[in-house]
């Protein structure tokens, strides 16, 4: 669900990503039939996705980091088809084998929903895998630059 | 010693929902007090933040895995303070 990422701050831990929202998807026909909302766990998954990317940056991708619990998740505001969001992903902590991120979701500055999410960090699955992700994250950083 | 194991049995009784008075430093953190690999996580994030240490759960996990070391050593709360305790000091 990220479409880019532009910026990755190894020094001070963060990450910068950013969505926009379709026009259409399957998942509005159900949530609301005719006042289509974005689900708050879809909310939460874009945090995870940032999150764990900045997790990953800081591993050198070398693992991959699995969303283990959500804590204290909030949504301030309801999200609509087409709406840019703004993601930020930080560490609250490194731990040996599990990272604890604070994650916020922002809409024209305007901060919509927060999370605490924790991760184990485990092996890759496979080398496929650990490629694929590789290659969308390259992507994901390229589309920053194209603005 | 005595300060660490009341202030780990409170985050594990926070954490866990385990009542502080079943908590006792002969007690396995798993086999006796239930507690499962993710609660674990959220109680070592909190013993990390508390005592500003990194509790090497990686480590130590691949030392049971390998057979070097029980999980009494690590998961039993006497043993698991004395090694807190071993990491203030090493930090201090």
């Amino acid at each position: 669900m990220i479409d880019a990422i532009s910026e990755v701050n190894l020094d001070e831990k963060f990450l910068k990503a950013h969505s926009t929202v379709p026009d259409e998807s399957p998942v509005f026909e159900g949530h609301f039939p005719g006042n289509p909302l974005v689900p708050g766990v879809l909310m939460i998954e874009t945090m995870a996705q940032a999150s764990g990317i900045m997790i990953m940056h800081t591993i050198d991708f070398a693992k991959i980091p699995l969303l283990a619990g959500v804590k204290n998740a909030k949504f301030r505001d309801f999200v609509g088809p087409g709406t840019k969001l703004d993601i930020t992903a930080e560490f609250e902590h490194e731990g040996s084998g599990f990272a604890v991120m604070n994650a916020q979701l922002h809409v024209e500055g305007k901060r919509i929903a927060n999370a605490q999410l924790t991760y184990t960090i485990m092996p890759f699955p496979s080398e496929k895998l650990q490629n694929m992700i590789k290659d969308q994250v390259a992507d994901m950083k390229k589309a920053a630059l194209a603005g | 010693m005595p300060d660490t194991f009341a202030k780990v049995a409170e985050i594990i009784a926070d954490t866990s929902e385990i009542p502080v008075e079943d908590i006792t430093p002969e007690s396995h953190t798993i086999d006796d007090l239930g507690i499962d690999s993710l609660d674990f996580l959220d109680i070592v994030f909190a013993v990390d933040k508390e005592f500003g240490i990194k509790i090497p759960l990686e480590k130590w996990t691949q030392n049971v895995n390998d057979g070097n070391a029980t999980t009494e050593e690590y998961f039993v709360m006497k043993n698991l303070c004395a090694k807190i305790d071993e990491l203030i000091e090493a930090k201090a």
